[in-house]
Formats: C-alpha cells, sequence, structure tokens
C-alpha cells in the first residue's frame, strides 16, 4: 500500500496556523546561548564605516560592470559583464536589503533607510510589505503556519527552485502582488502582519515601483532595444542565483516547528568574497539569534557561541552535499528533516516534530 | 506622594548607556541609564511583540528592541519607526541618595 504524502499548510491563515497559537509555537521565547551582557553591548555597537565603505564599492562595481557592458554590447565580452552587474544587483542587494532592513548596517539610521529602500527595489521586493514579513520570520522562523518566508516547504517542489534561480516563479507572484498594492489591496497573508498604520506607504511605494518599470519599458520600446531593462527588470530573472543559491543554506531541509535556531539555521563558512557580497549572513544561526549584531561583528559573535553551536558547515560545497540529497528524500519523505547535532555537553530545546 | 515612589536599585547598578528589567506589582518596567548619567523608565515591553527591552540595546536616547530592532527614544517614548508603531508609556525616575525611584504612571 502506497503512504500518502503528508501536504501541510503553509498559508498564514490556514489550519496550521491555528495549530501553531495552540502549541505556544507563535510568539514564543526561543533559545538563546549564554553570552555576557558586556561583550553583547560591545557587538552589539554600531558603525558607519565599514558599511559605507562596503557600499561605496558595491555601487562602484555596478557602475564599472553596467558601463563595461554598455560599451561592450554586441560583443561576447558584454556578457561577463552583466553576468557580474546581475549578481550585483539582484543577488548581493538581498544581503544589503537584509541588513539595512535590521537597521544595522550602519549607525545613522537615514543612511539604513535609504540602503533598504534602493536595495529592496532591486533584490525586486516591496519594501514595506517585506519589511513586515521579514519582521514576523523572526518571530517564528521556519513554524508552519506562521513564517511567511519558509523557502523550502515540504514536500519541496524541486521545479519551483529550479525556476527561482532565475526567478520565474518568484518574480510574476511578486509583480501580481504589486499590481494588487496599486489597487489598494493587501493579499490575505499580508492582512495578518501589515498593521493598517502601514498600508498607505504599501499602496503608494507599488505605484512608484511600477512608474519606474513602466519608464524603463516604454523607454526601451522607444529606442527598440533592451538595453534598458539590460539594467532594470531583467537582472531579476539573470542576476537572481547567487541570492539562491546563498539563501538556501539558510533554513532548507532543517527541522520545523522548534524553538531554537540551532536546529533550524545554518551557520555555513565561507571565502572573503562571498562573505562580502552576503554580508555575512552565512552566519545564520547566530544573527537569528542576536539580530542586533551588525553584519561585521557577526563572526565575532560566531566565537564567542561556537562552543554552544552545532558544528558549522566548512563552506557551500559541504551545506549543499546535505541539502540536496534531504531535498530529494523530502520529496517522497516529507516528514523527513535534518537532525542537527549539538555539542555532547548541550541539551536541545524539545522539538515539536515528529520524532 | 512619597508613597507613590518605588525604590527600584542603586545608581551604580545600572551601568551607563544599558538598561535594567524592573519588575512591580505585576508589571514590568524598563529603567535607563543614558551616557550622561541620567535615568529614565518606560513600559519593560516592546509595544510591537511584548519582548522584554531590557535586553536590548541602548544608543544615545534610543532603546532597541532585541528580537526586531523596533526602536523607541526612551525619553519621550515615541516610536522611531516600523515595527515599532506604538509609542512606549514613560514614567518618572529620580534619584535620591544614591537610590534610583520609579513613579509608575
Amino acid at each position: 500500500m502506497q503512504v500518502p504524502i503528508t501536504k501541510r499548510d503553509y498559508s498564514l491563515v490556514g489550519r496550521e496556523t491555528k495549530l501553531a497559537e495552540e502549541r505556544g509555537l507563535a510568539n514564543a521565547e526561543w533559545y538563546s546561548c549564554k553570552i555576557s551582557r558586556q561583550r553583547l553591548k560591545e557587538l552589539m555597537q554600531r558603525r558607519d564605516g565599514p558599511a559605507i565603505r562596503d557600499t561605496l564599492l558595491w555601487f562602484g562595481l555596478l557602475i564599472l560592470s553596467g558601463t563595461l557592458g554598455y560599451r561592450m554590447w554586441g560583443t561576447w565580452w558584454a556578457v561577463p559583464c552583466f553576468i557580474v552587474y546581475g549578481v550585483i544587483y539582484s543577488s548581493s542587494s538581498d544581503s544589503r536589503w537584509h541588513e539595512s532592513g535590521h537597521r544595522t548596517a550602519f549607525k545613522t539610521d537615514w543612511m539604513n533607510d535609504v540602503l533598504y529602500e534602493i536595495a529592496s527595489f532591486m533584490v525586486f521586493r516591496e519594501s514595506v510589505p517585506w519589511r513586515w514579513s521579514h519582521t514576523r520570520h523572526h518571530t517564528d522562523t521556519i513554524i508552519v503556519g506562521r513564517d511567511p518566508e519558509i523557502a523550502v516547504p515540504r514536500p519541496p517542489d524541486l521545479l519551483g527552485i529550479a525556476l527561482s534561480f532565475f526567478s520565474l516563479n518568484k518574480a510574476p507572484k511578486e509583480f501580481s502582488k504589486m499590481l494588487r498594492h496599486c489597487f489598494g489591496r493587501l493579499t490575505p497573508a499580508e492582512e495578518t502582519y501589515i498593521p493598517d498604520e502601514e498600508r498607505h506607504k504599501v499602496y503608494r511605494n507599488a505605484r512608484i515601483y511600477i512608474l519606474i518599470y513602466a519608464t524603463v519599458i516604454t523607454w526601451a520600446i522607444a529606442i527598440r532595444s533592451i538595453v534598458p531593462l539590460m539594467y532594470v527588470g531583467l537582472p531579476t530573472f539573470y542576476g537572481s542565483w547567487l541570492m539562491v543559491v546563498f539563501g538556501l543554506t539558510q533554513h532548507a531541509g532543517l527541522a520545523e516547528d522548534v524553538l531554537d535556531h540551532r536546529l533550524n539555521c545554518r551557520t555555513v563558512y565561507m571565502n572573503p568574497i562571498f562573505r562580502y557580497l552576503y554580508w555575512e549572513m552565512n552566519y545564520h544561526v547566530e544573527h537569528h539569534m542576536f539580530p542586533m549584531v551588525p553584519y561585521h561583528a557577526l563572526g565575532k559573535l560566531h566565537q564567542e557561541l561556537k562552543a554552544d553551536m552545532p558544528r558549522p558547515y566548512n563552506g557551500l560545497w559541504e551545506a549543499y552535499r546535505e541539502i540536496i540529497p534531504v531535498t530529494l528524500r523530502q520529496v517522497k519523505e516529507p516528514t523527513y528533516f535534518v537532525r542537527r547535532q549539538l555539542p555532547a555537553n548541550v541539551k536541545p530545546v524539545p522539538s515539536l516534530e515528529p520524532a | 506622594m512619597n508613597e507613590n515612589w518605588i525604590e527600584v536599585c542603586n545608581t551604580g547598578d545600572i551601568e551607563r548607556a544599558d538598561v535594567m528589567r524592573f519588575d512591580y506589582d505585576g508589571r514590568t518596567f524598563a529603567i535607563y541609564r543614558t551616557d550622561e548619567d541620567t535615568y529614565f523608565a518606560t513600559d519593560g515591553l516592546c509595544t510591537h511583540a511584548q519582548v522584554h527591552l531590557a535586553g536590548g540595546f541602548v544608543m544615545d536616547h534610543i532603546i532597541e528592541c532585541p528580537k526586531h530592532n523596533g526602536r523607541f527614544d526612551f525619553t519621550t517614548g515615541k516610536a522611531k519607526g516600523a515595527p515599532a508603531c506604538v509609542d512606549l508609556k514613560t514614567h518618572r525616575v529620580k534619584v535620591e541618595a544614591g537610590k534610583v525611584f520609579l513613579h509608575p504612571e
């Protein structure tokens, strides 16, 4: 007899939402590693210098690759230029969006807000809904029925994952939401996490986004060239792949419905170039446990906490050697997940996953 | 009047640019000491997700919530932007004879 595949309800307004609330998983208290208040205060200190340096370099790379791409247009040399431009524009904007959204990138607040708005546009995420979505993600990380940012629901949609490398599934959905917002409406899920007083900003920003895209499309049509769209619009499709490569390592294949970030997040060691592009988000357990610590101090925080953490992954290769087989297995066995091994002397917070 | 002032702690119990949790009569408060050595008090829980602000980070006159980075000006209680949208209630504080006193509103 064939065992039926258990499909959970990942919506934020379904039966799993009610279940999560009944089981005490919503707005719950999470495990936190011990660290002295003094040391945490040192690590939480905000600075403008690192993010100004990194952001100037980031825009410099964007302008350089974009200019070279324009000059080389019509030759094969344009391809590597736009590969770099696309990755900077659409992949590494994810980490800039993320860090400035937490307001930890810069010490000066307006700098965080400016970078957040620019990076949101580049990564094709509406700034206001996604700020609230990410807030919920931190409240209820990988709690089914509560977290709107579960990248790989079980059983995994392999075609969806493949399409996500080129944003072919996500971009149309985002665009559809943007149009909806233009007309002053939210989705039922968004209504659960975007407060009333923020909704007018959602509608206003969606109209600005649509106006910008309409202008670029009109320009491209007027000059009968896709060149303008290579800079705004198309990077979402040809440049998002590295964001997915990095992003899937965060939670894919790990436990759902646990109140311990050590069991549902991955910390992956990366080389300096990747850490620059990803703005240290590879220290993902640490970030979720202490979101007030800015990106440039996450490596130090990792050193403080690692005795109480599962072993980190030694690079993307090691992470994907786990993620790929687990994801494939979950297609047929959706209740299967990776049980992270905590240090021998550390007791995990009880899991509510099936044994 | 005096009976409404509650002793919280010694002045040295809170470091400069830091915050301490204080529970009294079923309520929870956050007591702040600034870099300039002045004291303030607000309700203890973030108005966004009811997280204890005492675990948060003090920057000048701002308290940042440890869970979602919501920010408030703790001298006025003013919420400083999403996800903190609702202001915090503030309470009077005084220092006498090396002790910090709170007047819950």
